[in-house]
Protein backbone atom coordinates (compact mmCIF):
# COMPACT_ATOMS: atom_id res chain seq x y z
CA UNK A 1 0.00 0.00 0.00
CA UNK A 2 1.51 3.35 -1.00
CA UNK A 3 1.60 6.02 1.66
CA UNK A 4 -0.08 9.25 0.63
CA UNK A 5 1.47 12.33 0.00
CA UNK A 6 -0.46 13.91 2.61
CA UNK A 7 0.92 12.16 4.85
CA UNK A 8 3.60 13.53 7.46
CA UNK A 9 6.29 12.01 8.49
CA UNK A 10 6.61 11.02 12.42
CA UNK A 11 9.50 9.16 12.70
CA UNK A 12 12.68 9.18 10.53
CA UNK A 13 15.16 6.53 10.40
CA UNK A 14 17.25 8.07 13.16
CA UNK A 15 14.46 8.58 15.15
CA UNK A 16 13.65 4.95 14.96
CA UNK A 17 16.66 3.78 15.80
CA UNK A 18 17.26 5.92 18.93
CA UNK A 19 13.72 5.19 19.61
CA UNK A 20 14.37 1.01 19.37
CA UNK A 21 17.60 1.70 21.45
CA UNK A 22 16.07 2.98 24.59
CA UNK A 23 13.50 0.31 23.93
CA UNK A 24 16.07 -2.60 24.12
CA UNK A 25 17.43 -0.35 27.40
CA UNK A 26 14.09 -0.61 29.16
CA UNK A 27 13.45 -4.23 27.75
CA UNK A 28 16.99 -5.18 29.03
CA UNK A 29 16.17 -3.21 32.62
CA UNK A 30 13.07 -5.25 33.24
CA UNK A 31 14.50 -8.23 32.02
CA UNK A 32 17.35 -8.65 34.04
CA UNK A 33 16.85 -11.59 35.40
CA UNK A 34 15.49 -13.95 32.44
CA UNK A 35 18.63 -12.23 30.10
CA UNK A 36 20.91 -13.45 32.46
CA UNK A 37 19.57 -16.92 32.75
CA UNK A 38 19.07 -16.98 29.03
CA UNK A 39 15.47 -17.64 29.36
CA UNK A 40 14.16 -13.88 27.65
CA UNK A 41 12.83 -14.90 23.78
CA UNK A 42 11.83 -12.40 21.43
CA UNK A 43 9.04 -13.36 19.19
CA UNK A 44 7.97 -10.68 15.83
CA UNK A 45 4.98 -11.07 14.73
CA UNK A 46 4.79 -11.05 10.86
CA UNK A 47 5.30 -9.10 8.77
CA UNK A 48 6.82 -5.94 10.07
CA UNK A 49 7.19 -6.82 13.76
CA UNK A 50 9.40 -9.55 12.78
CA UNK A 51 11.34 -6.62 11.63
CA UNK A 52 10.98 -4.43 14.61
CA UNK A 53 12.17 -7.57 16.82
CA UNK A 54 15.53 -8.34 15.27
CA UNK A 55 16.12 -4.94 15.64
CA UNK A 56 15.58 -4.70 19.31
CA UNK A 57 17.40 -8.48 19.44
CA UNK A 58 20.42 -6.43 17.56
CA UNK A 59 20.49 -3.44 20.59
CA UNK A 60 19.99 -6.22 23.07
CA UNK A 61 22.89 -8.65 21.97
CA UNK A 62 24.87 -5.27 21.65
CA UNK A 63 24.40 -3.41 25.18
CA UNK A 64 24.08 -6.72 27.13
CA UNK A 65 26.30 -8.63 25.06
CA UNK A 66 23.89 -11.51 25.44
CA UNK A 67 21.18 -12.70 22.70
CA UNK A 68 18.08 -13.96 23.73
CA UNK A 69 16.42 -16.23 21.72
CA UNK A 70 14.56 -14.95 18.48
CA UNK A 71 11.03 -16.55 16.81
CA UNK A 72 8.49 -15.35 14.27
CA UNK A 73 4.37 -15.70 13.92
CA UNK A 74 1.79 -15.51 11.70
CA UNK A 75 -1.42 -14.91 13.18
CA UNK A 76 -3.66 -15.26 9.92
CA UNK A 77 -5.11 -18.73 11.30
CA UNK A 78 -5.80 -17.38 14.98
CA UNK A 79 -7.61 -14.32 13.35
CA UNK A 80 -11.14 -12.88 14.22
CA UNK A 81 -11.79 -10.65 11.73
CA UNK A 82 -10.37 -12.73 8.21
CA UNK A 83 -14.15 -12.24 6.78
CA UNK A 84 -13.86 -8.21 6.99
CA UNK A 85 -10.34 -8.37 5.59
CA UNK A 86 -10.80 -7.27 1.80
CA UNK A 87 -8.46 -9.99 0.84
CA UNK A 88 -6.35 -12.88 1.49
CA UNK A 89 -2.36 -12.99 0.98
CA UNK A 90 0.18 -15.65 1.74
CA UNK A 91 0.41 -16.61 5.51
CA UNK A 92 4.08 -15.96 6.37
CA UNK A 93 6.35 -18.76 8.36
CA UNK A 94 5.78 -19.29 11.63
CA UNK A 95 9.20 -20.04 13.24
CA UNK A 96 9.69 -20.58 16.89
CA UNK A 97 12.89 -22.86 17.69
CA UNK A 98 12.84 -22.89 21.28
CA UNK A 99 11.16 -24.37 24.03
CA UNK A 100 8.35 -21.76 25.00
CA UNK A 101 7.98 -23.50 29.01
CA UNK A 102 9.77 -21.38 31.00
CA UNK A 103 10.88 -18.59 29.44
CA UNK A 104 9.77 -15.09 29.11
CA UNK A 105 8.11 -13.76 26.13
CA UNK A 106 8.17 -10.62 24.47
CA UNK A 107 5.61 -10.22 21.57
CA UNK A 108 7.01 -7.51 19.24
CA UNK A 109 4.68 -5.81 16.53
CA UNK A 110 5.12 -2.59 15.03
CA UNK A 111 1.80 -0.49 15.27
CA UNK A 112 -0.70 -1.21 18.75
CA UNK A 113 -4.28 -0.57 18.02
CA UNK A 114 -7.07 -2.35 18.81
CA UNK A 115 -5.23 -4.96 21.08
CA UNK A 116 -7.17 -8.04 18.90
CA UNK A 117 -3.92 -8.81 16.85
CA UNK A 118 -2.33 -9.40 20.29
CA UNK A 119 -4.98 -11.33 21.22
CA UNK A 120 -4.73 -13.76 18.50
CA UNK A 121 -0.90 -13.76 19.00
CA UNK A 122 -1.18 -15.23 22.37
CA UNK A 123 -3.67 -17.90 21.12
CA UNK A 124 -1.20 -18.41 18.65
CA UNK A 125 1.34 -18.83 21.39
CA UNK A 126 -0.61 -20.94 23.65
CA UNK A 127 -1.09 -23.71 20.88
CA UNK A 128 3.16 -23.82 20.96
CA UNK A 129 3.28 -24.43 25.06
CA UNK A 130 3.09 -22.03 28.30
CA UNK A 131 5.54 -19.36 28.61
CA UNK A 132 6.35 -18.25 32.04
CA UNK A 133 5.12 -14.25 31.09
CA UNK A 134 4.32 -13.09 27.74
CA UNK A 135 5.13 -8.98 27.55
CA UNK A 136 4.93 -7.03 24.79
CA UNK A 137 6.45 -3.95 22.68
CA UNK A 138 5.34 -2.04 19.78
CA UNK A 139 7.38 0.41 17.90
CA UNK A 140 3.99 2.74 17.79
CA UNK A 141 0.69 3.03 20.44
CA UNK A 142 -1.96 4.21 18.33
CA UNK A 143 -4.29 4.41 20.75
CA UNK A 144 -8.14 2.78 20.30
CA UNK A 145 -7.73 -0.45 22.15
CA UNK A 146 -11.11 -2.36 22.01
CA UNK A 147 -9.83 -5.36 24.50
CA UNK A 148 -8.03 -5.05 28.05
CA UNK A 149 -4.15 -5.45 26.71
CA UNK A 150 -1.81 -2.86 26.63
CA UNK A 151 2.09 -3.07 25.34
CA UNK A 152 4.58 -3.35 28.25
CA UNK A 153 7.06 -0.97 25.84
CA UNK A 154 6.32 1.37 23.76
CA UNK A 155 8.13 3.06 21.18
CA UNK A 156 6.25 6.67 20.52
CA UNK A 157 2.32 7.12 21.80
CA UNK A 158 0.32 8.72 18.69
CA UNK A 159 -2.73 10.19 19.09
CA UNK A 160 -4.56 9.26 15.92
CA UNK A 161 -8.50 8.97 14.93
CA UNK A 162 -9.74 5.55 14.31
CA UNK A 163 -9.85 5.73 10.84
CA UNK A 164 -6.64 7.65 10.29
CA UNK A 165 -4.04 4.99 8.90
CA UNK A 166 -0.72 4.49 10.33
CA UNK A 167 2.65 3.27 7.82
CA UNK A 168 5.39 2.10 9.23
CA UNK A 169 7.87 1.07 6.52
CA UNK A 170 11.52 -0.54 6.41
CA UNK A 171 14.08 -0.67 4.14
CA UNK A 172 14.73 -3.93 4.64
CA UNK A 173 10.58 -5.11 4.49
CA UNK A 174 10.04 -2.39 1.91
CA UNK A 175 12.09 -2.25 -1.12
CA UNK A 176 12.83 1.42 -1.83
CA UNK A 177 11.52 2.89 0.83
CA UNK A 178 13.54 4.64 3.87
CA UNK A 179 12.82 3.47 7.63
CA UNK A 180 9.96 5.76 8.54
CA UNK A 181 6.72 6.32 10.41
CA UNK A 182 4.17 8.36 8.83
CA UNK A 183 0.44 9.41 9.68
CA UNK A 184 -2.26 10.24 6.78
CA UNK A 185 -4.41 13.58 7.63
CA UNK A 186 -7.41 12.98 9.64
CA UNK A 187 -10.76 13.61 7.99
CA UNK A 188 -11.67 16.93 7.76
CA UNK A 189 -15.28 17.38 9.32
CA UNK A 190 -17.74 18.32 6.42
CA UNK A 191 -18.44 22.50 7.15
CA UNK B 1 4.78 -10.08 -12.08
CA UNK B 2 2.67 -9.85 -15.06
CA UNK B 3 -0.87 -8.81 -15.05
CA UNK B 4 -3.15 -11.71 -15.72
CA UNK B 5 -6.46 -10.33 -17.08
CA UNK B 6 -8.51 -13.58 -15.38
CA UNK B 7 -6.93 -12.47 -11.68
CA UNK B 8 -6.33 -8.88 -11.86
CA UNK B 9 -4.41 -8.78 -8.28
CA UNK B 10 -2.09 -11.76 -7.88
CA UNK B 11 -1.46 -11.71 -4.54
CA UNK B 12 -4.69 -12.44 -3.71
CA UNK B 13 -7.44 -14.95 -3.53
CA UNK B 14 -10.38 -14.07 -4.94
CA UNK B 15 -12.60 -17.47 -5.85
CA UNK B 16 -15.40 -18.67 -3.36
CA UNK B 17 -15.04 -22.13 -4.92
CA UNK B 18 -12.39 -24.36 -6.16
CA UNK B 19 -13.91 -25.95 -9.12
CA UNK B 20 -10.62 -26.67 -11.46
CA UNK B 21 -7.26 -26.40 -11.74
CA UNK B 22 -7.95 -25.26 -15.64
CA UNK B 23 -9.53 -21.29 -14.74
CA UNK B 24 -6.55 -20.70 -12.45
CA UNK B 25 -3.20 -18.91 -13.09
CA UNK B 26 -0.01 -19.34 -11.97
CA UNK B 27 -0.10 -17.30 -9.74
CA UNK B 28 -2.99 -18.20 -7.38
CA UNK B 29 -1.64 -22.04 -7.78
CA UNK B 30 1.65 -20.86 -6.64
CA UNK B 31 -0.47 -18.84 -3.74
CA UNK B 32 -2.62 -22.00 -2.91
CA UNK B 33 1.23 -24.19 -2.50
CA UNK B 34 2.16 -21.15 -0.41
CA UNK B 35 -0.64 -21.43 1.88
CA UNK B 36 0.15 -24.76 1.87
CA UNK B 37 3.77 -24.51 2.96
CA UNK B 38 2.07 -22.72 6.19
CA UNK B 39 -0.31 -24.96 7.32
CA UNK B 40 1.89 -27.99 6.84
CA UNK B 41 3.80 -26.04 9.18
CA UNK B 42 0.52 -26.39 11.69
CA UNK B 43 0.89 -30.40 11.45
CA UNK B 44 4.63 -30.23 12.99
CA UNK B 45 2.75 -28.55 16.07
CA UNK B 46 1.68 -30.05 19.41
CA UNK B 47 -1.54 -28.80 18.99
CA UNK B 48 -2.73 -29.49 15.15
CA UNK B 49 -5.51 -27.56 15.07
CA UNK B 50 -5.68 -23.63 14.72
CA UNK B 51 -9.55 -21.61 15.07
CA UNK B 52 -9.06 -20.30 11.24
CA UNK B 53 -12.59 -21.47 10.75
CA UNK B 54 -14.24 -21.92 13.68
CA UNK B 55 -17.88 -21.84 14.20
CA UNK B 56 -18.56 -22.67 9.94
CA UNK B 57 -19.66 -25.78 8.88
CA UNK B 58 -18.54 -28.30 6.02
CA UNK B 59 -20.18 -30.66 4.19
CA UNK B 60 -18.41 -33.57 2.50
CA UNK B 61 -20.68 -35.26 -0.07
CA UNK B 62 -19.06 -37.90 -1.54
CA UNK B 63 -21.88 -39.33 -4.24
CA UNK B 64 -18.98 -41.29 -5.51
CA UNK B 65 -17.58 -43.41 -3.23
CA UNK B 66 -13.85 -42.65 -1.35
CA UNK B 67 -12.17 -43.18 1.26
CA UNK B 68 -8.88 -41.17 1.31
CA UNK B 69 -9.70 -38.15 -0.48
CA UNK B 70 -12.76 -37.78 2.33
CA UNK B 71 -11.26 -38.35 4.56
CA UNK B 72 -8.07 -35.87 4.08
CA UNK B 73 -10.75 -33.70 3.50
CA UNK B 74 -12.60 -34.49 7.49
CA UNK B 75 -8.78 -34.37 8.76
CA UNK B 76 -7.94 -31.21 6.73
CA UNK B 77 -11.20 -29.31 8.01
CA UNK B 78 -11.58 -30.75 11.58
CA UNK B 79 -7.88 -29.16 11.91
CA UNK B 80 -9.26 -25.93 11.00
CA UNK B 81 -11.56 -25.75 14.02
CA UNK B 82 -14.75 -26.55 11.15
CA UNK B 83 -17.79 -28.75 11.79
CA UNK B 84 -17.56 -31.64 9.74
CA UNK B 85 -20.76 -33.89 8.76
CA UNK B 86 -20.24 -36.50 6.06
CA UNK B 87 -22.96 -37.56 3.22
CA UNK B 88 -22.86 -40.59 1.32
CA UNK B 89 -24.71 -41.03 -2.21
CA UNK B 90 -26.55 -43.80 -0.37
CA UNK B 91 -27.41 -42.13 2.66
CA UNK B 92 -28.76 -39.00 1.01
CA UNK B 93 -31.86 -38.26 -0.70
CA UNK B 94 -30.55 -38.16 -4.18
CA UNK B 95 -31.49 -42.66 -3.82
CA UNK B 96 -34.77 -41.37 -3.20
CA UNK B 97 -34.69 -39.41 -6.56
CA UNK B 98 -34.05 -35.79 -5.25
CA UNK B 99 -32.15 -34.11 -7.80
CA UNK B 100 -28.76 -32.94 -7.04
CA UNK B 101 -29.07 -29.35 -7.17
CA UNK B 102 -32.30 -29.78 -5.17
CA UNK B 103 -29.94 -32.04 -2.33
CA UNK B 104 -27.08 -29.42 -2.34
CA UNK B 105 -29.79 -26.45 -1.60
CA UNK B 106 -30.83 -28.19 1.63
CA UNK B 107 -27.21 -28.52 2.93
CA UNK B 108 -27.03 -24.65 2.55
CA UNK B 109 -30.43 -24.18 4.13
CA UNK B 110 -29.09 -26.04 6.76
CA UNK B 111 -26.66 -23.90 7.32
CA UNK B 112 -23.36 -25.20 5.65
CA UNK B 113 -20.71 -22.89 4.63
CA UNK B 114 -18.80 -24.97 2.65
CA UNK B 115 -19.77 -28.46 0.35
CA UNK B 116 -17.16 -30.71 -0.71
CA UNK B 117 -18.15 -32.45 -3.48
CA UNK B 118 -17.30 -35.93 -5.49
CA UNK B 119 -19.68 -37.02 -8.06
CA UNK B 120 -19.27 -39.03 -11.14
CA UNK B 121 -20.42 -36.57 -13.36
CA UNK B 122 -18.04 -34.04 -15.23
CA UNK B 123 -19.45 -30.66 -14.57
CA UNK B 124 -21.21 -31.35 -11.06
CA UNK B 125 -19.24 -28.75 -8.83
CA UNK B 126 -19.41 -26.46 -11.65
CA UNK B 127 -23.00 -26.59 -11.53
CA UNK B 128 -23.73 -26.29 -7.84
CA UNK B 129 -20.88 -23.39 -7.83
CA UNK B 130 -23.12 -21.49 -10.19
CA UNK B 131 -26.51 -21.69 -8.33
CA UNK B 132 -24.70 -21.73 -4.38
CA UNK B 133 -23.08 -19.51 -2.35
CA UNK B 134 -21.94 -21.85 -0.25
CA UNK B 135 -18.13 -22.55 -1.23
CA UNK B 136 -17.83 -25.48 -3.11
CA UNK B 137 -14.67 -27.83 -3.77
CA UNK B 138 -14.54 -30.11 -5.91
CA UNK B 139 -13.04 -33.32 -4.67
CA UNK B 140 -13.05 -34.86 -8.37
CA UNK B 141 -15.94 -35.00 -10.86
CA UNK B 142 -16.70 -37.98 -13.23
CA UNK B 143 -13.12 -37.83 -15.79
CA UNK B 144 -13.02 -33.98 -15.66
CA UNK B 145 -10.98 -32.56 -12.85
CA UNK B 146 -9.93 -33.35 -9.80
CA UNK B 147 -7.79 -29.96 -8.63
CA UNK B 148 -6.88 -30.64 -5.08
CA UNK B 149 -4.78 -34.02 -5.88
CA UNK B 150 -3.05 -32.00 -8.52
CA UNK B 151 -2.43 -29.12 -6.05
CA UNK B 152 -0.51 -31.88 -3.35
CA UNK B 153 0.90 -33.53 -5.91
CA UNK B 154 2.51 -30.42 -7.12
CA UNK B 155 3.29 -29.37 -3.86
CA UNK B 156 5.12 -32.83 -3.00
CA UNK B 157 7.30 -32.01 -6.09
CA UNK B 158 7.78 -28.42 -5.15
CA UNK B 159 9.13 -29.79 -1.77
CA UNK B 160 11.21 -32.41 -2.90
CA UNK B 161 12.92 -30.39 -6.90
CA UNK B 162 12.11 -26.79 -5.50
CA UNK B 163 10.45 -24.28 -8.66
CA UNK B 164 8.89 -26.71 -11.69
CA UNK B 165 9.84 -24.62 -14.85
CA UNK B 166 11.80 -26.95 -16.90
CA UNK B 167 11.11 -29.82 -15.30
CA UNK B 168 10.17 -33.33 -17.13
CA UNK B 169 7.00 -34.95 -15.35
CA UNK B 170 5.73 -38.18 -16.90
CA UNK B 171 2.18 -39.39 -16.40
CA UNK B 172 1.85 -42.82 -17.00
CA UNK B 173 -1.62 -45.43 -17.16
CA UNK B 174 -4.94 -44.71 -17.59
CA UNK B 175 -4.89 -40.75 -19.15
CA UNK B 176 -8.26 -41.04 -20.90
CA UNK B 177 -10.46 -41.80 -17.47
CA UNK B 178 -8.37 -40.29 -15.49
CA UNK B 179 -9.33 -36.49 -13.58
CA UNK B 180 -6.07 -36.52 -12.08
CA UNK B 181 -4.27 -36.37 -15.39
CA UNK B 182 -6.18 -33.99 -16.83
CA UNK B 183 -5.85 -31.41 -13.12
CA UNK B 184 -2.22 -32.23 -13.27
CA UNK B 185 -1.86 -31.64 -16.92
CA UNK B 186 -3.06 -28.06 -16.71
CA UNK B 187 -1.74 -27.57 -13.49
CA UNK B 188 2.10 -28.50 -14.67
CA UNK B 189 1.80 -26.83 -17.95
CA UNK B 190 0.92 -23.75 -16.37
CA UNK B 191 3.72 -23.81 -13.51
CA UNK B 192 6.24 -24.28 -16.85
CA UNK B 193 7.02 -27.83 -16.20
CA UNK B 194 7.14 -30.38 -19.30
CA UNK B 195 4.70 -33.45 -19.32
CA UNK B 196 4.94 -36.19 -21.41
CA UNK B 197 1.54 -39.10 -20.92
CA UNK B 198 2.63 -42.95 -21.87
CA UNK B 199 0.63 -45.39 -22.04
CA UNK B 200 -1.34 -47.88 -24.29
CA UNK B 201 -2.97 -45.78 -27.37
CA UNK B 202 -6.21 -46.95 -26.40
CA UNK B 203 -5.53 -45.44 -23.21
CA UNK B 204 -3.59 -42.05 -24.29
CA UNK B 205 -5.24 -40.79 -27.35
CA UNK B 206 -2.96 -38.63 -29.30
CA UNK B 207 -5.58 -35.73 -29.01
CA UNK B 208 -4.47 -34.98 -25.62
CA UNK B 209 -1.40 -33.39 -27.83
CA UNK B 210 -3.54 -30.08 -27.84
CA UNK B 211 -3.47 -29.54 -24.51
CA UNK B 212 0.49 -28.78 -24.73
CA UNK B 213 1.69 -31.92 -23.93
CA UNK B 214 3.87 -34.81 -25.30
CA UNK B 215 2.14 -38.59 -25.90
CA UNK B 216 4.64 -41.08 -26.17
CA UNK B 217 3.32 -45.57 -26.28
CA UNK B 218 6.53 -46.69 -24.84
CA UNK B 219 7.99 -45.89 -21.38
CA UNK B 220 11.37 -47.63 -21.40
CA UNK B 221 13.51 -44.62 -23.68
CA UNK B 222 11.02 -42.14 -21.63
CA UNK B 223 12.45 -43.32 -17.92
CA UNK B 224 16.05 -41.93 -18.07
CA UNK B 225 14.37 -38.46 -19.60
CA UNK B 226 11.94 -37.50 -16.31
CA UNK B 227 12.52 -35.70 -13.11
CA UNK B 228 9.15 -37.36 -11.78
CA UNK B 229 6.71 -40.63 -12.73
CA UNK B 230 3.60 -40.68 -11.90
CA UNK B 231 1.84 -43.84 -12.02
CA UNK B 232 -1.86 -43.74 -12.25
CA UNK B 233 -4.41 -46.36 -10.87
CA UNK B 234 -5.61 -48.76 -13.82
CA UNK B 235 -9.11 -47.92 -12.58
CA UNK B 236 -10.55 -51.55 -13.46
CA UNK B 237 -14.05 -50.15 -12.20
CA UNK B 238 -14.47 -47.63 -15.32
CA UNK B 239 -12.93 -49.63 -17.98
CA UNK B 240 -14.06 -52.40 -20.03
CA UNK B 241 -12.54 -55.15 -21.82
CA UNK B 242 -11.39 -53.48 -25.31
CA UNK B 243 -8.82 -50.84 -23.81
CA UNK B 244 -6.34 -53.56 -22.97
CA UNK B 245 -5.87 -57.28 -23.43
CA UNK B 246 -4.96 -57.81 -19.94
CA UNK B 247 -3.35 -56.58 -16.71
CA UNK B 248 -0.52 -59.24 -16.96
CA UNK B 249 0.57 -57.25 -20.91
CA UNK B 250 0.14 -53.75 -19.07
CA UNK B 251 1.97 -54.51 -16.56
CA UNK B 252 4.85 -55.94 -19.05
CA UNK B 253 4.25 -52.72 -20.86
CA UNK B 254 4.04 -49.89 -18.66
CA UNK B 255 4.61 -51.36 -15.10
CA UNK B 256 7.04 -49.62 -13.09
CA UNK B 257 9.28 -53.05 -12.01
CA UNK B 258 12.55 -52.97 -9.92
CA UNK B 259 14.16 -53.13 -13.54
CA UNK B 260 12.63 -50.04 -15.07
CA UNK B 261 12.75 -48.27 -11.68
CA UNK B 262 16.90 -48.63 -12.53
CA UNK B 263 16.83 -46.95 -15.25
CA UNK B 264 15.39 -43.66 -13.87
CA UNK B 265 17.65 -40.82 -12.62
CA UNK B 266 18.74 -41.27 -9.51
CA UNK B 267 16.98 -38.24 -8.11
CA UNK B 268 13.77 -38.81 -9.89
CA UNK B 269 10.37 -39.63 -8.14
CA UNK B 270 8.09 -41.86 -8.02
CA UNK B 271 4.69 -40.66 -7.48
CA UNK B 272 1.23 -42.46 -7.03
CA UNK B 273 -2.30 -40.77 -6.20
CA UNK B 274 -3.48 -44.15 -4.91
CA UNK B 275 -5.32 -46.65 -3.89
CA UNK B 276 -2.18 -48.64 -5.89
CA UNK B 277 -2.80 -51.64 -7.68
CA UNK B 278 0.33 -53.30 -6.20
CA UNK B 279 2.03 -55.48 -8.78
CA UNK B 280 0.12 -53.70 -11.60
CA UNK B 281 1.36 -50.25 -12.30
CA UNK B 282 4.22 -50.51 -9.46
CA UNK B 283 6.04 -53.03 -8.42
CA UNK B 284 5.48 -53.67 -4.21
CA UNK B 285 9.59 -52.93 -3.84
CA UNK B 286 9.38 -49.91 -5.26
CA UNK B 287 6.14 -48.53 -3.91
CA UNK B 288 7.62 -48.74 -0.66
CA UNK B 289 11.03 -47.57 -1.58
CA UNK B 290 12.77 -44.26 -0.23
CA UNK B 291 12.23 -43.00 -3.85
CA UNK B 292 8.77 -43.28 -3.60
CA UNK B 293 6.99 -40.37 -2.57
CA UNK B 294 3.39 -41.93 -2.27
CA UNK B 295 3.28 -41.34 2.12
CA UNK B 296 4.83 -37.72 1.43
CA UNK B 297 1.70 -37.24 -1.33
CA UNK B 298 -1.18 -38.52 1.57
CA UNK B 299 0.64 -35.92 4.25
CA UNK B 300 0.84 -32.81 1.39
CA UNK B 301 -2.76 -33.48 0.63
CA UNK B 302 -3.85 -32.64 4.08
CA UNK B 303 -2.14 -29.01 4.08
CA UNK B 304 -3.13 -28.46 0.30
CA UNK B 305 -7.01 -28.97 1.53
CA UNK B 306 -6.26 -26.46 4.36
CA UNK B 307 -4.78 -24.30 2.53
CA UNK B 308 -7.96 -24.66 -0.12
CA UNK B 309 -10.93 -24.33 2.14
CA UNK B 310 -9.10 -21.37 4.12
CA UNK B 311 -8.63 -19.57 1.39
CA UNK B 312 -11.98 -20.49 -0.40
CA UNK B 313 -14.12 -19.73 2.57
CA UNK B 314 -12.42 -16.64 3.60
CA UNK B 315 -12.47 -14.91 -0.15
CA UNK B 316 -16.61 -15.91 0.27
CA UNK B 317 -16.98 -13.11 3.16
Amino acid sequence: MPIPAEAAQILDAEAIRRTLRRMAHEIAERNAAALAAGTLALVGIQSRGVEVAHRLLTDLEQFEGRRPAFGTLDISMHRDDLRRRPRITTIQPTHLPFVLEEKTTLLVDDVFFTGRTIRAAMDALSDFGRPARIQLACLVDRGHRELPIRPDFVGRELATAPTQRVFVRFSATDAGLPDGVWLEPAAQPRP
Amino acid sequence: MSADPANPDPSGWTRKDLVGIRELSAAEIQLVLDTATAFKQVGSRQIKKVPALRGQTLVNFFVESSTRTRTSFEIAATRLSLDVVNVSATASSLSKGETLKDTAHIFQANGADLIVIRHSSAGAAQFLAERLRACIINAGDGANEHPTQALLDAFTMRERLGDLRGRHVAIVGDILFSRVARSNIHLLTKLGARVTLCGPSTLVPRAFERLGVRVTHELDPLLPEVDVVNLLRIQQERQRKEYFPSLGEYTALFGLTKARAERLKPDALIMHPGPINRGVEIDSDIADSGRSVILDQVTNGLAVRMAVLYLCSNARG
